[in-house]
């Protein structure tokens, strides 16, 4: 199949899935017993009268039927309108703007960490198979994944900023400084201990499975071969094995933003970080629609995105997977 | 091998029943606030110490798991049902429904699952209810993926060809081949989706989403202990955490073991 065919066909699947959410969103929406004029209000809903209440139901569309609404609500999508947020008074699009910007340095460092450190532990466990290390990693692999990552936030918190007080307790920069004084060194040494914690789930999988992968490299024939011919420890493993186990490893790396973003939403509700994670917790405990809608369609874009590279980097790199498609069309 | 999974089930269960059992035992007083005994460590008396409003932590702790593990179980029980109806209808009903149902699971799966239960949750209005809908409804994709995959492989597998040949009936197959091979996985299968359940009700109370502050619930207690831990008072975060990590590390224990016990060929895969 031709490059261009398989582009387009991506970015059908994009659409569709796109509208499938947009669709599923907002029928869920509509059902919420919360009512979005009291969540817009807030406190002051006493002071609002009958009518007024009636007047912004009416400016709204509230009282339209609900087909009609979705077609507004989804027209205006399409021309790239998000609508308002309630609770920042602010168009969801640069809110979601200025809260990823924030959030993608965490993301990224935290993916980095994650995929460099499961790799290198993956591939000891698999070298030194069976004794204490990889005992060791695999034991420390199956509990990180059965811990609860905002606990495991909490104990590094309170190992890192109470009993041995390194790193700041939290939020994006210091206190008391206006935002144009803080200096990316603020920025960086408020990120450490997130990242960090961020990077603790995503390494268990990434760890595991290439441990799998290099076990079943290391009993495949042509390391043999090469043992016989007296190569061995990291040279061996990294003439024959790297190659073999580091496609699946980015392409899995890849295809683990859904969990990234989810760690996030947590890990920055523990430090305070004042990213994309922290405005999806706000938006759906006080009821801000436009906005938590607006974060439900970007995170489905961004996992989207995930995938998608995993697969190209799957198809571009290993040209069996190209003579298989060729095979499938 | 077999003895070493049976020990390791009896382990497993025997964790998972402890804190039911305790939270039937313990009454209900520790959850009313005793002023006099605020923000005591631990001790005797109170094993893993107050809070603030001198709410007994192993009582809420306790009584916060009984919780979890009932959401866990709802939430297995119907996310499994709805895989396997779904697994089935995919692997069975032709290629259109196979193909709606596969885009279906992606479509699940490209929304992050925690957005989703905030989603969810949230359409429901909160509370409880919110809760377990959000979590028993979410937790199917990867089983019905497994089984769909599981089934189509065996549609074309040697030994059902030669069935067919011989003249068996569907429902002959069905039931002699298919469900022997589909029921552990299926199994195991719920059973792996207890830790997930249960972790994702820890963070969802967490969140915010669901219970009163007075109920007693993981997410809620470490969710509080945030606020006192700059003040040196780790054991609010420290036990109740390190039970809820127990009792998901012992589902997951029990699940894999039990996968061990039924079907020790695939363990080596």
């Amino acid at each position: 199949m031709r490059f261009t065919t398989l582009l387009f066909r991506q970015l059908l699947k994009l659409i569709l899935l796109l509208a499938c959410v947009s669709s599923v969103t907002f029928v869920l929406m509509s059902k919420s017993p919360i009512d979005p004029i009291q969540a817009y209000i807030g406190a002051d809903i006493l002071r609002v009268g009958e009518e007024q209440r009636v007047a912004i139901a009416e400016h709204w569309g509230l009282n339209d039927p609900p087909l009609q609404r979705f077609t507004a609500w989804f027209s205006s999508i399409v021309q790239g309108d998000l609508g308002t947020s309630m609770i920042y008074r602010q168009p969801v699009i640069d809110i979601i703007q200025e809260k990823f910007q924030s959030s993608i340095s965490l993301l990224l460092i935290a993916w980095l960490l994650s995929g460099i450190i499961g790799f290198a532990a993956g591939i000891a466990a698999a070298m030194k198979r069976g004794t204490w290390l990889d005992r060791i990693i695999q034991w420390y692999c199956y509990a990180l994944s059965s811990t609860p990552t905002f606990w495991a936030a909490l104990l590094l918190l309170l190992i890192f900023t109470v009993w041995l007080p390194i790193f700041p307790v939290g939020l994006g920069a210091p206190v008391g400084v206006t935002t144009d004084q803080v200096t990316w060194l603020d920025r960086a040494y408020h990120m450490v201990l997130p990242a960090v914690t961020l990077s603790l789930t995503g390494i268990s999988g990434i760890a595991l499975h290439t441990r799998e992968k290099m076990i079943e490299v290391l009993a495949s024939d042509y390391i043999l071969f090469a043992r016989a011919k007296g190569e061995e420890g990291m040279r061996l493993v990294s003439r024959h094995g790297l190659r073999n186990i580091l496609l699946p490893a980015i392409t899995l790396q890849f295809a683990s933003f859904s969990e990234l973003f989810g760690g996030a939403v947590l890990i920055e509700q523990v430090f305070s970080y004042p990213g994309l994670g922290q405005a999806t917790v706000e938006a759906s405990t006080k009821g801000d629609v436009p906005l938590l809608m607006g974060i439900v369609l970007f995170s489905a874009v961004f996992v989207f995105v995930g995938n998608s590279i995993a697969e190209w980097t799957y198809r571009i790199v290993d040209p069996r997977i190209k003579e298989g498609y060729k095979l499938e069309a | 091998m077999k003895r070493n999974s049976l020990l390791r089930i009896f382990i497993a269960i025997t964790l998972l029943v402890m804190p039911l059992l305790l939270a039937a035992m313990l009454s209900s007083k520790g959850l009313l606030s005793q002023l006099e005994a605020r923000n005591v460590s631990p001790s005797w008396s109170h094993p893993f110490g107050t809070d603030w409003l001198g709410r007994d932590m192993l009582t809420r702790t306790m009584k916060g798991l009984a919780l979890s593990i009932g959401v866990g179980t709802i939430a297995s029980i119907t996310s499994a049902i709805i895989a396997g109806c779904l697994g089935l209808m995919a692997a069975t009903l032709g290629k259109t429904a196979d193909r709606i149902i596969t885009w279906l699971i992606d479509c699940f799966l490209s929304v992050p699952h925690l957005v989703l239960l905030l989603l969810i949750a949230f359409s429901i209005g909160g509370g409880i209810k919110g809760v377990i809908i959000a979590i028993a409804f979410t937790h199917w994709p990867s089983l019905a993926r497994l089984l769909r995959a599981e089934i189509l492989a065996m549609k074309s597998a040697q030994f059902v060809l030669v069935s067919k040949q011989l003249g068996k009936s569907s429902w002959w197959i069905a039931t002699r081949h298919l469900l022997p091979h589909l029921l552990p996985q299926f199994i195991v299968g719920a059973l792996l989706m207890f830790p997930h359940a249960i972790l994702h009700e820890a963070a969802l109370t967490f969140l915010g989403m669901g219970l009163s502050p007075h109920q007693p619930a993981i997410g809620i207690i470490l969710s509080e202990s945030m606020k006192f831990i700059s003040a040196g008072m780790c054991w609010l975060a420290l036990f109740p955490g390190l039970c809820l990590f127990f009792v998901v590390r012992s589902f997951d224990m029990l699940a894999r073991s039990l996968y061990a016990f039924i079907d020790p060929n695939r363990l080596r895969h």
